[in-house]
C-alpha cells in the first residue's frame, strides 16, 4: 500500500471529525494521542515503500518516506505534548486535532510531490488547515487573531511569489514535472530567468522555513498561536520545506554559482539576524522564533553545498531540530498553567520547581546552541563539514561566529532555570507519561549526538 | 579508514597490551559513578559513592602509570573503534609521555575536590558531585583522545559542568562570571572546530595521528595555527585573552577553582604541544616571537596585578596568568629544556595552585571572606593551616627544593639559550612572584591580631593536603622520574619538528 501513511492520517482526521459530533467527545485527548502514535508506527512501517502514482506526479521513495516518518514523529510528539484543554477554545478540540492532522497530511503529500501543481496543492492543504486553527486559542489578548491574519497574508503573498516562479519554470521546461525541469534548468541557470524562476519558486519554502527575508511572520505567529500550535508550526512545515528545498535545489545541480551565492547570502543574513534579534527577546516563544530563523540559516549551509553529504547533513539537522525544538516547547507547555505565553523570567527557579524540566530545558538549549555531546553539535558538525567540503569557508566562519552569539541567549535559558532562585518555588507536578516524554526527549537529543551513524547512513541513502 | 591513517596509526600507536580497555575504563568510571549518584537519595551515600568513584578512578589511572613504557615515544594503551564511518570518525584513544601525568593530575584532584566540598557545599550536593564527576570524565577524555572529533566533544562537553559549577554554586557575581567563561572559551572553540574540519578535508580523516608530522603548505599551516592558537590561548589563558579567568576563578566554588587551575588551564598548553607544534611546525616557528612576547607580558603583567590584589582568590587567579606564561614561554623556545620545563610547570602549577585554592577554600568556609585583611593574623590561631599555606606559597614562587623551582629553572635554561631578553624578563617575573606571595604570606600570618576563634584544619582537610605536599617535595628534590617519563615523547616531538623546519 503505497500511500498508507497518508491514508492513515486522513482517516485519523475524519475519525476525529466524527468524534466531534458523537457522544464520546470527553475522551478526545486520549483517542487523539493513541491515534497519533498509531499514525507514526504506520509511517515507520512503510518506510521501504517504493513507487509512483498519478502519472509520476507523486513519488514514493526512501527520501519521501523518511520525511513522512519525520513529519509523523513530529506530529505524534506534538499531540502527545498536548496538556491543557483550556488552551483551546471550548468545543473546538476535535476540530483542532482534525485540522492538525490535515495539515500534517498536506505536508506528507508535499514531500512526495514531484510535480509543480501537486506541490502547490499539498502546500496549500497544509497551510489552509493552519490558517483555520491559528485563531482557535483561549487567550485574553486576542493576539491570536492578529497572528492568524499575518500568517494568512504573508502565506498568500509567498504562495503568489512561488506561483510566479513556477510559471517561469513551466515556461522554461514546458512541463510541470520536476523530472523534465531538471533536464533544461542547469543551462538556464546562467541566465536571469533561470535564477528568478528557481529563487521565486523556493520563496514559498523559505516562508515555511522562516528563512530571511521571508521570516517576518514567525515571531508574531509564535507569540500569538497557542503553545501546541506553535510547536507544530515551528517544526513540521520546516521539515517538509527542507525536503522540498533539497528536491528543488538539486535541480540546479551541478551547481550555478549565482544560485549558490544567493543562498549563501540568505543563509548568512538569516542566522545573523535571527541570533542578534534573539538576544533581546523576553518571551520564550518569540525567542524560539528567532532561533528558528537562525536555524533556517544553518540548515541552508547543508543545502547550498549541493552535495549528497550536505543534503544528508541538512536532513540530519532538521531531525535533531525537530526534537530539540519540540523539547523546548514541551517545557513551555508544561510550565504554562492555562496555556498562556511563558516569559524567560518565568523560568526562574525552575530547577527547584522541577529538576527534570530544568534538565530538559538545559539539554535542549545546549543542543540548540550546538554544544557537544548533544545532537545539535553533531548536526552542526555535519553541516559545517558539508559546506566546507563544497568550498564555502566564509559561510562556515559566519556560522561559527553565530554559534557564539547564540550561546548567549540559550545559556540565558539555562541560567534562569538553574541559578536564579525565586522566593516561593511552587513545584511543578509531572504525570508519569509526561516524565516519560521528557526522558524520551533527553535520550533522543543525546543519542543523536553520540550515535549519529545509523540515522545519518539512512538519510544519506535516501538522498 | 584511509590507508594513510592506518599507516600513521601503526607507526605511532601501540595497541592496548592489557586485557581490558584501561583508558576507556578510566574515562567512563567517573561518569558511571555520576549516573549511580543520580539514582540515590541518601545524602551520606551520595557523598561516599562520589568519593569512592574518585578514588577507584585514581587507582585505575595508577595502573596506567605502572604499565607505562618510558622507553618509547609511541602512544600506548591504544583503543580503536570505528564510530561514524561516513566521516571517518573513530573512537581512538592512546596516551604518551605528554599526557600521562595530566591524566594522573586529573584523577588525583577529583577525589580532593570532592573532599574539599564535603561541608562547604550546602545545597544540591548530588548535582554538584554529578558535575564534578562528569567533568572528570570529559577531562580525562580530552587527554586520551586521538581523534579530533572525540577530542572536541570532550573539550566542549567539559564546559557544561564547569558552567553549572560556577553558575549554581558560585559566588555573588556568578552569572557574569559563568557566562563570560562560557562565551570566551566557546569563541575559541568554534575556530578550533573550523581548523579541525579543514584538517579533515586535507587528510580525509579526523585521526590526530595521521594529521601530525606532515608537510603542509605554509599558508595552510598559518591559518590552522591561528585557529588552534586562538582556542588554546583563551584556555591557557595567555595575555590578552585572560580576562575571563579572574572572574571565573573568583566566583567558582573551591572545587571549581581547583579543577580550573589544576586541569582546565593545562588543556590549553596541552593543545599547543599536541596540535600546534606537530601539525604546524613552520607556522609555530613563524609565530614563536609573538607567542614569547605574549607569554612574557603575561608573566610580568600577572605579577604586577597580583601585587595590588586584596582578594586572596583573585591574587592566586592572577598568579596563574603569570605561571601559565612560563609554560607557554617554555613551549615556544622549542628546546628540550623548555619543553620539559613547560611540562613540569604544567604539573607544578596544577599541584601548587590547586593546593593554594584549597587553602583559600578552607579559610573561606570558616570566615566567609576572601579579603586578605579579614583573614590577617592567622599565625597564632591556625598554626597547621598557616604551615600548609606557607609551604605552598614557597612552592608558588619557586623556592629551591620545591617543584616550581625545578620547572622554572628548566624553562629559564631553555629560554636563555634562545632568547636572552625574554629570559631576563621572565626572571623579573619570578622575582615579582616572590614579592606578591611573600606579601600575602606576611599578611596572613602576622597581620592584624585579635581574639577570634577559628577552628584549625580538620583531619579530612589535612588528609587531602598531604599528598600534594609530598608531590611538591618529591618533584622539587628528585624530579628525574617525572622527566624520564615525558622525555622520549618530547624529544620525538623536537626531532619531528626539526624535520619539517
Amino acid at each position: 500500500m503505497l500511500i498508507l501513511p497518508e491514508l492513515n492520517i486522513f482517516l485519523f482526521s475524519i475519525l476525529l471529525l466524527f468524534i466531534s459530533i458523537s457522544k464520546v467527545k470527553e475522551n478526545i485527548l486520549t483517542y487523539a494521542k493513541l491515534l497519533s502514535v498509531l499514525a507514526f508506527l504506520v509511517s515507520l512501517l512503510s518506510i521501504t515503500e517504493n513507487g509512483e502514482l498519478f502519472s509520476g506526479a507523486y513519488r514514493i521513495d526512501l527520501f519521501s518516506q523518511v520525511f513522512k516518518m519525520l513529519i509523523m514523529a513530529g506530529f505524534c510528539l506534538v499531540i502527545l505534548m498536548f496538556k491543557n484543554k483550556r488552551e483551546i477554545e471550548e468545543g473546538f478540540l476535535p476540530e483542532y486535532f482534525m485540522f492538525l492532522g490535515f495539515s500534517a497530511l498536506g505536508l506528507m503529500m508535499l514531500v512526495s510531490s514531484v510535480e509543480l501543481i501537486s506541490i502547490v496543492l499539498s502546500l496549500e492543504i497544509s497551510s489552509y488547515s493552519l490558517y483555520v486553527i491559528l485563531p482557535i486559542r483561549n487567550a485574553q489578548t486576542k493576539i491570536q487573531i492578529e497572528a492568524s491574519m499575518k500568517y494568512l497574508f504573508f502565506g498568500a503573498v509567498s504562495t503568489g511569489i512561488m506561483l510566479f516562479g513556477m510559471g517561469y519554470l513551466y515556461g522554461i521546461a514546458h512541463s510541470t514535472f520536476l523530472s523534465d525541469i531538471v533536464l533544461v534548468l542547469p543551462e538556464f541557470l546562467s541566465q536571469p530567468i533561470g535564477i528568478i524562476a528557481l529563487v521565486f519558486t523556493l520563496t514559498g519554502f523559505f516562508f515555511k522555513l522562516s528563512l530571511f527575508p521571508m521570516h517576518f511572520w514567525s515571531p508574531d505567529i509564535y507569540e500569538g498561536a497557542s503553545n501546541n500550535t506553535t510547536a507544530f508550526i515551528g517544526t513540521l512545515p520546516k521539515i517538509a520545506a527542507a525536503a522540498l528545498l533539497i528536491r528543488i535545489t538539486m535541480l540546479a545541480f551541478p551547481g550555478s554559482m549565482q544560485l549558490i551565492n544567493i543562498l549563501i547570502i540568505l543563509a548568512a543574513l538569516s542566522m545573523t539576524f535571527g541570533n542578534l534579534v534573539g538576544l533581546v527577546q523576553k518571551d520564550i516563544k518569540r525567542l524560539l522564533a528567532y532561533s528558528g530563523i537562525a536555524h533556517a540559516g544553518y540548515l541552508m549551509m547543508g543545502i547550498l553545498a549541493l552535495s549528497k553529504d550536505g543534503n544528508a547533513a541538512a536532513v540530519y539537522y532538521m531531525t535533531i531540530y525537530l526534537f530539540m525544538n519540540l523539547a523546548c516547547f514541551y517545557v513551555v507547555i508544561l510550565i504554562s498553567k492555562t496555556g498562556e505565553n511563558v516569559k524567560i523570567d518565568d523560568l526562574a527557579g525552575l530547577s527547584k520547581r522541577s529538576p527534570l524540566l530544568a534538565l530538559l530545558l538545559a539539554v535542549s538549549a545546549f543542543s540548540l546552541a550546538g554544544i557537544p555531546p548533544t545532537g545539535g553539535f553533531t548536526g552542526k558538525l555535519f553541516l559545517f563539514t558539508g559546506a566546507f567540503e563544497a568550498g564555502h569557508l566564509p559561510i562556515v566562519l559566519i556560522g561559527a561566529v553565530n554559534t557564539v552569539i547564540s550561546i548567549f541567549f540559550y545559556l540565558n535559558l539555562v541560567r534562569m532555570g538553574y541559578s536564579k532562585d525565586v522566593a516561593v518555588a511552587e513545584p511543578i507536578k509531572l504525570a508519569t507519561h509526561e516524565k516519560v516524554l521528557c526522558y524520551l526527549f533527553i535520550f533522543l537529543i543525546i543519542y543523536m549526538g553520540i550515535m549519529p551513524s545509523g540515522l545519518f547512513e539512512v538519510f544519506k541513502a535516501s538522498i | 579508514m584511509g590507508c594513510e591513517s592506518l599507516k600513521a596509526m601503526e607507526q605511532l600507536l601501540i595497541m592496548n597490551p592489557l586485557n581490558f580497555p584501561i583508558l576507556s575504563t578510566t574515562i567512563f568510571l567517573p561518569l558511571i559513578g555520576a549516573m549511580l549518584i543520580l539514582l540515590m537519595r541518601n545524602e551520606k551515600a551520595i557523598k561516599v559513592t562520589g568519593l569512592i568513584t574518585g578514588i577507584i578512578t585514581f587507582v585505575v589511572s595508577m595502573l596506567i602509570y605502572f604499565n607505562f613504557k618510558t622507553d618509547t615515544y609511541h602512544f600506548q594503551f591504544g583503543e580503536h573503534i570505528p564510530w561514524i564511518p561516513a566521516y571517518n570518525i573513530n573512537y581512538t584513544l592512546g596516551i604518551d609521555g605528554i599526557t600521562i601525568f595530566l591524566i594522573l593530575l586529573t584523577t588525583l584532584f577529583a577525589p580532593i575536590c570532592i573532599l574539599c566540598s564535603w561541608t562547604s557545599i550546602k545545597e544540591r550536593f548530588k548535582e554538584f558531585l554529578f558535575c564534578i564527576l562528569a567533568m572528570e570524565t570529559a577531562m580525562i577524555g580530552v587527554f586520551c583522545s586521538l581523534d579530533f572529533i572525540l577530542f572536541y566533544i570532550f573539550w566542549e562537553a567539559m564546559l557544561i559542568p564547569m558552567y553549572l559549577l560556577i553558575a549554581v554554586w558560585g559566588g555573588p557575581r556568578k552569572d557574569y562570571a559563568s557566562i563570560k567563561f562560557f562565551i570566551y572559551t566557546l569563541f575559541g572553540s568554534v575556530f578550533l572546530l573550523v581548523a579541525i574540519i579543514s584538517m579533515y578535508l586535507t587528510n580525509g580523516t579526523f585521526s590526530i595521528l595521521s594529521a601530525m608530522y606532515k608537510d603542509y603548505g605554509m599558508t595552510f599551516q598559518i591559518w590552522v595555527f591561528l585557529a588552534f592558537a586562538i582556542a588554546f590561548a583563551i584556555k591557557v589563558p595567555m595575555f590578552p585573552f585572560h580576562t575571563w579567568l579572574p572572574a571565573a576563578h573568583t566566583e567558582a566554588p573551591t572545587a571549581g577553582s581547583v579543577f580550573l587551575a589544576s586541569v582546565l588551564l593545562k588543556m590549553g598548553a596541552y593543545g599547543f604541544l599536541r596540535f600546534c607544534l606537530p601539525v604546524a611546525p613552520k607556522a609555530s616557528i613563524y609565530f614563536a616571537p609573538l607567542m614569547i612576547i605574549l607569554s612574557v607580558i603575561g608573566i610580568i603583567y600577572g605579577g604586577f596585578v597580583c601585587l595590588s590584589q586584596t582578594d586572596m582568590k583573585k591574587l592566586i587567579a592572577y598568579s596563574s596568568v603569570a605561571h601559565m606564561g612560563f609554560i607557554t614561554l617554555g613551549i615556544f623556545t622549542f628546546t628540550l629544556f623548555g619543553l620539559e620545563g613547560a611540562m613540569l610547570q604544567m604539573l607544578n602549577h596544577g599541584i601548587t595552585t590547586g593546593a593554594l585554592f584549597l587553602c583559600v577554600g578552607i579559610i573561606y568556609e570558616r570566615t566567609h571572606s576572601r579579603e586578605i585583611y579579614d583573614n590577617a593574623g592567622l599565625g597564632k590561631i591556625m598554626p597547621i593551616y598557616v604551615g600548609f599555606f606557607g609551604f605552598f606559597s614557597l612552592s608558588a614562587f619557586a623556592f629551591p627544593g620545591t617543584n616550581n623551582f625545578v620547572g622554572e629553572i628548566y624553562v629559564l635554561i631553555g629560554t636563555f639559550s634562545q632568547h636572552k631578553t625574554a629570559g631576563f624578563f621572565a626572571v623579573v617575573g619570578a622575582v615579582l612572584a616572590a614579592a606578591y606571595m611573600l606579601r600575602l604570606l606576611k599578611q596572613i600570618i602576622w597581620g592584624r591580631v585579635d581574639k577570634r576563634v577559628i577552628a584549625d584544619m580538620k583531619i579530612r582537610e589535612i588528609i587531602y593536603m598531604i599528598p600534594l605536599m609530598l608531590l611538591v617535595l618529591w618533584m622539587g628534590i628528585f624530579p628525574r622520574p617525572f622527566v624520564a617519563v615525558m622525555e622520549k615523547s618530547l624529544s620525538f616531538l623536537m626531532t619531528q619538528m626539526r624535520t619539517y623546519y
